[in-house]
């Protein structure tokens, strides 16, 4: 009997493991179908790849990357402009390998310029291949410092997950410098690690209080009273979560049956929260998260972008729509700087363009001046916006 | 203080694990096999009740009914097509087309609900305060334990002094004598799945309601941590389960407040090892003698 319950419960562990593995196995075909169809052949275009998990978890995220793409894509095809691109959209799953499987069609479909992959661990996966195959990748939202890390030719459009802990920590102590700090983050998962540590160094730095830290796993990201509790309890009147919205929605909705109400403090990741189906967006009053694009915002590019998004896809954009709307507008932007012709080969072009990047200011839909250092990572302002009445609003 | 609300949010997680782990504990006590499918079954219940409260616009009492309804007669379905052909068959073959059957939900539920999260809206809302706002509890746990006392005591008097609860029993102990003694056998299995899938319905609604977020996996970690459950309290006991899923919830919230919510986990499963080396069939289990 003992025997039995040991080895029964091995396997359970084994199973565990199997079904969290088991949710990225799967994919629906007729998104897949839908995803590889490219639009019809241009005479002279570049040939762009876009890449993203279109199914699976993250499936916001690499939709909102595709359609955002296919917008600048199709507006700059439309224009007079002389550059032409023709968009290949492929589907991976937030997973590495899966990345690198989409990459390797894209480059069999003679694919000249990457644009993706959507999420930090994918996009790692696939820049060292990019790195050695000489191909131009620049990522929409691949955040972490790992995905340009000694690769000349990849590029970033987002903040780097480190930028992003400096830039809230600096923001808070601007702002509420005497507020009591708790964090919550999940601590296997380099993005959340990442803006963490940064934060925590920038708030000593600043001499912010940080009364109290949590953390959570994948495995435990149910349950997060005791870390609510415990935050509630040392006073912390400003929680900062490093977090992605699915998580962050389930502390809005225990702090709320808690009747705990700091300020929540979320980053990149939190954007989503509002689209979350059937998520009460009254939790979200008052939640501030940085974030370079705010639809709100009122210049004629953003009201432009919001305007075609919504005709095109139905929904508000996100960050994820507006970094890889911008992506493809950078791109634009080197090849003409450059003065590549789109019969070069891959390995042409990205010669070309990285030597092209550094000399490049671009004013785009995530931030102004944007310029890019020769290691691939962008420098621009971050914003951070306060969610009113279930939009996002700039904090007065 | 902050010892009592981590106490309680232990308990109330604890009776969400006692819920699922009746389950686990009554099915494999009459059918001698794991149900790894259990775990999904909840994520089922907390589905269809999310899709009759939001798209139906129904009150949540009836969708918890529907979603009982819909649950059990997805066990009985599952039960008769995956388990039923095998009954002869060794335990190992059950055991895996179990897994299948736990794959199937999960991805049938990713082809109908899609990947993306879905919020839940609990049950109910709401805290009681205590002590002049020190202490509050949510409303939901209160509920969750009362929901798991009453289905506790509702199984141990049903197994005890019902005609079918006695056939149960007699199925456990004996499955070819009880067929002797004119106890239809695979009814009898029929119907014990027929519970465990009501049950996995409610601790879904109960399980969405303290933890709001709906997702194809949303089941299978509580279902693993309630089979743990299940043999810390004794697999095949109905108080077994209950205790150990209470014991199990207060453990995991005690070790995450004091020790490490890092090694929480690892934390649970060590005293489960530890439990199992002294007592190795469970805190509650009764040594059953193998026939040969």
């Amino acid at each position: 009997m003992k025997k039995i319950l040991c080895l029964l419960l091995a396997m359970t562990m084994t199973f565990g493991c199997l079904t969290a593995c088991g949710s990225k196995d799967t994919s629906d075909p007729a998104d897949n179908g839908a995803a590889t169809g490219s639009s019809e052949s241009i005479e002279g275009a570049f040939k762009l790849g876009a890449v993203g998990p279109l199914t699976g978890d993250a499936a916001i995220y690499g939709q909102a990357v595709v359609n955002g793409a296919q917008i600048a894509v199709d507006e700059i095809n439309a224009s007079d402009s002389t550059v032409k691109f023709e968009l290949n959209k492929q589907d991976d799953e937030a997973d590495g390998e899966k990345s690198k499987n989409a990459y390797n069609n894209l480059m069999d479909w003679g694919m000249q310029i990457l644009v993706g992959p959507t999420t930090s661990g994918a996009a790692t996966a696939v820049a060292a291949q990019v790195y050695s195959d000489r191909t131009f990748m620049i990522t929409p939202s691949g955040s972490s410092p790992d995905v340009i890390d000694g690769k000349d030719n990849v590029f970033q459009v987002c903040f780097s997950d480190p930028n992003q802990g400096t830039g809230a920590a600096d923001y808070i102590a601007e702002n509420m410098a005497d507020a009591k700090i708790a964090i919550i983050y999940r601590n296997d998962d380099a993005y959340s690690q990442g803006i963490r540590d940064t934060f925590v160094e920038e708030a000593e730095a600043k001499g912010l209080e940080v009364v109290t830290e949590g953390t959570f796993t994948a495995d435990t990201a149910t349950d997060f009273t005791v870390q609510l509790t415990d935050a509630q309890s040392k006073g912390a009147d400003l929680l900062f979560l490093p977090i992605y919205y699915q998580p962050a929605s389930i502390i809005l909705n225990q702090a709320n049956a808690m009747g705990y109400a700091p300020t929540f403090f979320g980053v990149d990741g939190m954007d989503g929260i509002l689209t979350l189906e059937n998520f009460d967006t009254s939790l979200a009053e008052g939640v501030m998260l940085l974030t370079p694009f705010s639809a709100d915002a009122t210049d004629d590019l953003t009201k432009n972008f919001v305007a075609k998004y919504q005709e095109a896809y139905g929904e508000i954009p996100n960050q994820f729509a507006a970094d890889a709307y911008d992506a493809v507008y950078v791109v634009k932007a080197a090849i003409e700087a450059a003065g590549c012709t789109a019969d070069m080969s891959a390995a042409d072009i990205c010669e070309a363009l990285v030597a092209a990047m550094p000399t490049l200011t671009y004013n785009g839909l995530t931030g102004q001046n944007m310029t890019w250092q020769a290691t691939g990572e962008v420098s621009k302002a971050p914003m951070a916006v306060v969610i009113k009445d279930g939009v996002y609003t700039l904090p007065n | 203080m902050e010892f009592l609300s981590y106490l309680i949010s232990g308990i109330s997680l604890g009776s969400v694990y006692a819920i699922i782990a009746l389950g686990y504990t009554m099915v494999y006590g009459i059918a001698k096999m794991l149900n790894f499918a259990h775990g999904d079954v909840i994520m089922v219940g907390g589905y269809i009740s999310f899709c009759a409260t939001t798209y139906l616009g129904l009150p949540a009492v009836v969708s918890i009914l529907l979603a009982m309804a819909v649950c059990t007669v997805l066990g009985i379905v599952i039960e008769g097509l995956a388990y039923k052909p095998l009954r002869a068959a060794p335990s190992l073959a059950v055991l895996i087309t179990a897994i299948g059957v736990s794959y199937l939900l999960q991805n049938s539920a990713l082809l109908i609900w899609g990947a993306a999260a879905k919020s839940y809206t609990p049950i109910i809302s709401g805290t009681l305060q205590l002590f002049g706002g020190k202490l509050s509890i949510q409303y939901i746990s209160i509920l969750t334990v009362i929901v798991c006392l009453v289905i506790m005591a509702g199984l141990t008097l049903f197994t005890s002094k019902s005609k079918m609860g006695k056939a149960m029993r007699a199925c456990s102990e004996d499955k070819g004598a009880a067929q002797l003694m004119g106890i239809n056998v695979n009814q009898t299995i029929s119907v014990t799945f027929a519970i465990g899938s009501a049950l996995a319905a409610v601790a879904g609604v109960l399980l969405c309601s303290y933890s709001p977020s709906l997702m194809p996996t949303t089941g299978s970690m509580p279902g693993i941590k309630a089979f743990t459950a299940a043999v810390f309290g004794g697999i095949g006991s109905i108080p077994g389960a209950f205790l150990g899923g209470i014991l199990l919830g207060v453990i995991e919230a005690l070790a995450k407040a004091y020790i490490s919510m890092q090694l929480a986990n690892a934390i649970v499963f060590a005293v489960l090892i530890v439990v199992l080396l002294v007592k190795p069939t469970g805190l509650l289990g009764k040594k059953v003698m193998e026939k040969v």
